[in-house]
């Protein structure tokens, strides 16, 4: 398939692209980035003016709740709403059913990516045999299969001898590990920020301390072990400041943050909606302050979906017994384009906080714009806003904490190797 | 349109008629009771007149009320006040307007859940038409015949004035 | 807050009593007036009014409580009201479904009120965000969230004693944390305009930022007992004693348990309330429970009343508006 995409802007802050230029595919990959190459015939021309052209989305962590959780959504819708989102590249954790810990699920993974081929899919093999904290996992056996990192998903690994030897392990096997950072203990079965809101409420809270104590466990861990450890879905101002400082101690770490912690506060969860009980818990507004300002200084270098689908009764129920999580996949992309908006962030660094950077953490080679590399790519009219109606969204997962927001920025096109999986014509 | 009658001399003639209505039933020291707020009023005057011995009841029917579902509870519901055992006793029970005999068959239905009377005699200070229940007064001050749409309203306590005037 | 106030229909009626929150201080005394005059029913010798005759209340307790149930039950059986008991096991609605399922049941059998006791703060508001249009739900206790009609009755009570709220100050004591009562208690005082509202216990048993709700913060009783009209003691939970939170019951009692000495520090005519059911030598002494200050039999019979009240006031607001509507 050949594709010439004309006067569009070209926005790759990797390769410091920002400029109006066409753009040549052929087999997949980008053939041109100036002139059209000579006897070059189209199959496909996308006129791509007043619109801009991205690399292809990277998302860190998204739940496509294949195997197991197949009543909250499947490749095939999971997928078809990213791309909507200009996702092209996306990492999955191992909390499925069965736990991505052996070989089979990673090859099951890898078969329905196929399949459907909507995205680049990257899973992250379990640290510990079946989450559960007491055992190592097969990492090597799961890196062969295609595992591009270890990770213990939402679990706690309670036992700090495993958590070292886990790293040991996993450094000697060349993986990066992502450790979502919580106290279990501490935390003790809270379901939200611990603070006026929970207070008032009457909610079992989360202190912020759950957070940073198991981020300081972790830091010391790496310090010991020099192991390559990124942090998930950074949550308090304070645990910025712990890795703010570790960094700057020398430490290599690197953190994300999820989409819903940079918008949306414990104010939100208002009269129990339970699209707002989410894992970590939406913090206080100094809180979300805390996390962009470690957006603009690089302490944080990722933003992800953390997209989780969930059925409606899964939903429908007193707040602290629902399923934490929200759908947010399909507005990813504007909801960037938001901060932006807001003045919270630049442009060049939304745009790398969802492309390079990502997959920089993840060691693909995607999520950037050059000759001779895949066609990934995602165009958005600036100009078009959206809506977001929970009825009408394309996930399975009607579960979105931003029912009701007006938008700017609407995805046109996806391309994934060279092909449209998406358009909205 | 205002009509203003002299309620002071209704209450002399009511006064009247209650100590005959009783002599001829053979009603002996009976328990006056004024439904609120207008009834009571009027029962306040006539307990003085009659000099009777046990004090007056005062009876709120927001409780009994037929039409509870459909206009909800009284914004100012105060208490009945009947302290004294009904059981037995002769009642003279006074309001100060009857016109479709609903709020009496409400206070009569709160009477029985205080006791069993020996009887009930009811006293009214204006008999209006509209009825829609099988109730009749015993004593009556003034019959008044409205047209449709007019209602008429008792303001008290302190001077009593009946006015007729267009509802709406 | 953001969400609309679904306790209130469009013209500011109660159409259900969830919270305490979210109340004016107009719509308390209406609530305190009514009271008033149903307390006089039960010294009746019928003690009914037919008020609720024809509708049908259901006792959705999800989580055990034979005392509030019952007080619910002789509540509406005085109005007159028809009333079911169901007695769901929480386990068995863990999930959402099974929830709305009995909701749904319970609709179609014509029901016209919901009482629910539920072990999850928020379950009431879930509930009355789900039911059909025609049914009213009242909070009895939803986690750790708030148990309104209990407040109502205390702050009944404390009226009965110290008419203006305004020249008051009101000690809370004990484990505020897991107390719906106390949340309940704060919000209706700081309504009511109460001059100071204090809550007394360790920082295990505080919620962090509670100050927020408009309360001063003691850690111990005798500072902060000082010349306070009201004592609200709350009840211990037995079980809290096994984590963290407390070392040993004698050591509560010790340090937070009201005896006479303590209360010494109080006003020389302050009452003392307790929601029941007391664990004696645990958070008060039987010499106080039982002594001249104590109100706590009388907050027990003042229940019926509040919640007579509570129920005519949700039922009566249905088909108001309309009727009003009809008139003009």
């Amino acid at each position: 398939m050949r594709i010439s995409m004309e006067n569009g802007k070209l926005l790759d802050p990797a390769n410091k692209l920002d400029q109006k230029q066409d753009l040549f595919i052929a087999d997949g990959k980008i053939v041109s980035l100036e002139k059209k190459p000579d006897d070059f015939n189209p199959d496909l021309v996308i006129n791509a003016k007043d619109k801009i052209v991205l690399p292809g989305l990277v998302d860190l962590c998204a739940r496509l709740r294949e195997p197991g959780f197949e009543k909250k959504g499947n490749f095939d819708s999971e997928l078809y709403a990213a791309n909507s989102s200009g996702i092209t590249s996306i990492s999955v954790p191992p909390d499925t059913t069965p736990v991505i810990d052996t070989p089979a699920v990673v090859e099951f993974i890898h078969q329905r990516a196929r399949e459907t081929n909507r995205a680049n899919i990257f899973p992250l093999g379990a640290l510990t045999q079946k989450l559960k904290g007491e055992q190592l996992a097969e990492m090597y056996l799961l890196k062969e299969a295609g595992c591009i990192g270890v990770s213990n998903a939402l679990n706690a690994i309670e036992n700090t001898e495993v958590l070292r030897r886990a790293f040991e392990y996993a450094n000697s096997c060349d993986l990066s590990v992502f450790i979502y950072a919580e106290d279990e203990k501490i935390a003790n079965n809270g379901v939200a920020h611990e603070g006026a809101i929970s207070a008032r409420l009457g909610l079992p809270a989360i202190p912020e301390t759950a957070e940073t104590i198991a981020i300081s466990r972790v830091l010391l861990l790496v310090e010991q072990t020099d192991v390559r450890v990124h942090f998930c879905h950074l949550s308090s101002a304070r645990a910025v400041d712990l890795i703010r400082t570790a960094k700057k101690q020398g430490i290599e770490v690197t953190a994300d943050v999820s989409i819903c912690n940079l918008h949306l506060t414990d104010m939100d969860i208002a009269d129990y909606d339970s699209n707002c009980h989410v894992k970590p818990p939406l913090r206080n507004e100094r809180d979300r302050v805390g996390l962009i300002e470690g957006i603009r200084d690089e302490t944080i270098s990722a933003v992800c979906s953390d997209h989780q689908p969930h059925e409606i009764n899964a939903k429908s129920a007193p707040f602290s017994i629902t399923e934490p999580g929200a759908s947010t996949i399909e507005h990813l992309l504007p909801l960037m384009l938001h901060l932006v908006n807001r003045n919270e962030i630049t442009l060049n660094r939304a745009i790398s906080l969802i492309t390079s950077e990502p997959a920089k953490i993840l060691g693909i080679n995607r999520g950037f714009i050059e000759k001779n590399k895949h066609a990934d790519l995602c165009i958005y009219d600036p100009n078009s806003n959206i809506s977001i109606d929970k009825n009408n969204l394309l996930s399975s997962g009607k579960n979105t904490p931003f029912n009701g927001w007006e938008l700017q920025g609407k995805v046109t096109h996806t391309l994934l190797n060279g092909e449209v999986v998406f358009s909205i014509d | 349109m205002t009509e203003k009658i002299d309620i002071n001399v209704l209450i002399e003639n009511m006064a009247e008629n209650i100590s005959s209505h009783c002599g001829t039933q053979g009603y002996k020291n009976p328990l006056m009771i004024g439904i609120q707020r207008g009834g009571v009023w009027i029962a306040a005057r006539l307990h003085q007149k009659l000099k009777l011995a046990d004090p007056l009841g005062e009876l709120n029917i927001a409780f009994y009320r037929d039409d509870f579902s459909k206009i909800g509870i009284h914004p100012e519901v105060k208490p009945s006040k009947l302290s004294i055992n009904l059981d037995d006793r002769h009642i003279i029970l006074v309001d100060d307007v009857l016109h479709t005999g609903r709020t009496i068959r409400a206070a009569m239905n709160e009477i029985f859940d205080y006791g069993r009377p020996a009887s009930i005699s009811l006293a009214i200070l204006v008999e209006r038409s509209g009825r829609e229940l099988p109730i009749h007064p015993d004593i009556i001050g003034k019959t008044i015949t409205l047209k449709e749409g007019e209602h008429a309203k008792l303001s008290g306590p302190e001077p009593l004035a009946l006015e007729i005037m267009k509802s709406g | 807050m953001t969400g609309k106030n679904i306790q209130l229909d469009k013209n500011g009626n109660l159409k259900h009593f969830l919270s305490i929150e979210g109340l004016s201080q107009p719509l308390l005394h209406t609530i305190l007036n009514y009271a008033e005059s149903f307390a006089t029913v039960d010294k009746r010798p019928v003690k009914k009014v037919p008020l609720l005759r024809g509708k049908t209340i259901a006792n959705l307790f999800f989580e055990p409580s034979t005392r509030t149930r019952t007080t619910f039950e002789l509540a509406a059986k005085r109005l007159s009201a028809d009333i079911l008991n169901l007695n769901i096991s929480t386990s068995a609605t863990s999930k959402g479904e099974i929830l709305s399922d009995t909701l749904r049941t319970l609709e179609a059998m014509h029901c016209d009120m919901f009482v629910v006791r539920h072990a999850n703060s928020g379950a009431a508001h879930y509930i009355a965000s789900q039911v059909a249009p025609h049914i009213s739900v009242i909070n009895a206790g939803d986690g750790r969230h708030e148990h309104p009609t209990q407040a109502m009755l205390d702050m009944f009570t404390i009226k009965q004693h110290k008419k203006d709220f305004t020249k008051l100050s009101v000690a809370i004591v004990g484990d505020i944390l897991h107390s719906r009562v106390a949340r309940s208690e704060i919000h209706a005082l700081n309504v009511l305009g109460t001059n100071e509202v204090r809550i007394i216990g360790p920082h295990t048993l505080i919620p962090k930022e509670i100050e927020k709700l408009g309360v001063h913060i003691y850690h111990d009783m005798n500072s902060g007992l000082k010349d306070v009209d009201v004592v609200v003691m709350l009840r211990l939970q037995r079980e809290r004693m096994r984590g963290a939170l407390l070392p040993s019951e004698d050591e509560y009692f010790k340090r937070y348990g009201l005896t006479n000495q303590k209360l010494k520090h109080a006003k020389k005519d302050a009452i003392v309330m307790h929601p029941g059911p007391i664990n004696r030598g645990v958070e008060i002494d039987s010499d106080v429970a039982d002594g001249k200050h104590s109100v706590i039999l009388q907050q027990v019979s003042h229940g019926i009343a509040i919640r007579m009240a509570i129920m005519a006031m949700v039922m009566g607001q249905i088909n108001r508006d309309e009727n009003k509507e009809k008139k003009k």
